[in-house]
């Protein structure tokens, strides 16, 4: 491939909230001149606090997965369900399509997320030039497919608002759904904070 | 090529950038004209750098009116009825949200609140506000702050991962009560309809579109 031109050799810089180009004139405080946003060559700190992030999801997603996220109380029966005892619960009852849905969103992406960052920052830190094009499209697949873990905090908050039969059938949340939304909201912020341009950043050949 | 520099607003306005710089890699390329469907792509990391504006501003702005009725629909009916012994209960969003808060998930339901109540009406909104003057190729007042807004929110609304949820629920409730969809299903199922519709399209090429009054 003949050498793309990035943005740092020619001094340049683009607004990532209006996509206006701009000189680059190397001030740290610099801001669009168009939509008056921050403008960095790069997130700032993007490696410390993509860790930091990744790791406090990390700690939480502990007890959203051992924890119950949703109690079932019938006739007097009680049953408390864990994330993976509601996808078992759908495959057994009936479901196995739906079940996968919600294994894939509640256990796959999140899993995938922390395995994706993890290998991007390691990676972007020891300046590999390893598979970058696709370790691109990695990130943008966890971009992607982030915000679709609520989906069990969705069906726990529908499920206490619905079933509520009194002595015949109820269901409350347990403390386990509160982590497991915080876990997602903080996994969404981590590949926020990631700068994908730092995948690129490695020794300066160019391809 | 004169481009502005960073941090200096120039007396006759700004033109609109004659360059992509892609998000992903920070490669540089010329701007060219897209043709109809067509999708420029970074030849370095193959991220979109942009597509074809297959919609007008008015097409646009339609979309967002359409959204904003299936939005009112999908919150003032209920979603859903379970029965069970003759007894019958059903629920909107704004049920869900209060019955979290009661039984002390209150994290949750400030969650659902913002990414399926507030954030979403936020987008629609500004859009609308930024769209209604950008017709006669205006910005509207407060342009700068709207966008930039609606750039900062964007990742966080999640109607239609809610109407993914309302579907679990539906068949996991299905296993012991009698269910009943409601209206509000059905105007959700019409809200995620206009979302896929938007979601290819770029609000910041209002940017480029608009022209600053003060120019």
């Amino acid at each position: 491939m003949s050498t793309l031109p990035r943005a740092g050799d020619l001094g340049l810089i683009g607004c990532h909230v209006c996509g206006l180009v701009c000189r680059d004139i190397n001030a740290s405080d610099a801001a669009c001149p168009r939509c008056g946003s921050a403008l960095h060559k790069r997130k700032s700190a993007s490696y410390s606090r993509t860790w930091a992030l990744l790791i406090a999801a990390f700690i939480f997603y502990i007890p959203a997965n051992v924890l119950p996220i949703m109690r079932t109380v019938s006739v007097g029966d009680v049953d408390d369900n864990t994330i993976l005892s509601g996808v078992i619960e759908l495959w057994v009852k009936g479901s196995p399509d739906l079940a996968i849905i919600v294994f894939t969103a509640s256990i796959v992406v999140p899993v995938l997320k922390f395995f994706a960052l993890s290998l991007l920052l390691i990676s972007s830190q020891r300046r590999s030039l390893w598979a970058q094009r696709q370790r691109s499209k990695l990130f943008r697949l966890v971009e992607f497919i982030g915000y679709w873990s609520m989906l069990d905090v969705f069906v726990v908050a529908l499920l206490t608002a619905l079933v509520q039969f009194g002595f015949f059938s109820e269901v409350e949340p347990l403390p386990g759904v509160i982590y497991f939304g915080l876990t997602v909201v903080i996994t969404m912020l981590a590949s926020m904070t990631f700068d994908p341009r730092l995948i690129w950043d490695g020794r300066d050949f160019d391809d | 090529m004169t481009l502005p520099a960073q941090g200096t607003s120039t007396p006759n306005g700004i033109a609109p950038p004659t360059l992509w710089i892609c998000e992903h890699c920070d490669t540089v390329y010329h701007r060219r004209v897209l043709t109809r469907r067509e999708v420029a792509r970074c030849a370095r990391c193959d991220a979109i750098l942009a597509r074809h504006h297959g919609l007008s501003i008015n097409g646009m702005l339609a979309l967002v009116v359409t959204a904003m009725i299936a939005f009112i629909q999908a919150n003032i009916w209920p979603i859903v009825t379970l029965g069970l012994n003759g007894q019958h209960i059903s629920t909107t969003l704004w049920g869900c949200i209060v019955m979290m808060w009661r039984e002390h998930a209150q994290v949750v339901a400030a969650l659902a609140a913002f990414t399926l109540f507030f954030a979403p009406i936020f987008k629609m909104v500004l859009l609308g506000w930024v769209l209604g003057y950008a017709r006669s190729g205006r910005r509207a007042p407060g342009f700068r702050l709207a966008m930039v807004t609606l750039y900062r929110i964007g990742p966080w609304t999640m109607s239609e991962v809610f109407v993914l949820g309302t579907l679990v629920a539906i068949v996991k409730a299905h296993m012991y009560f009698e269910v009943i969809p409601d209206p509000g299903i059905f105007a959700y199922g019409v809200l995620m309809l206009v979302i896929t519709a938007f979601s290819s399209i770029d609000v910041r090429r209002l940017w480029d579109l608009t022209q600053d009054e003060r120019a």
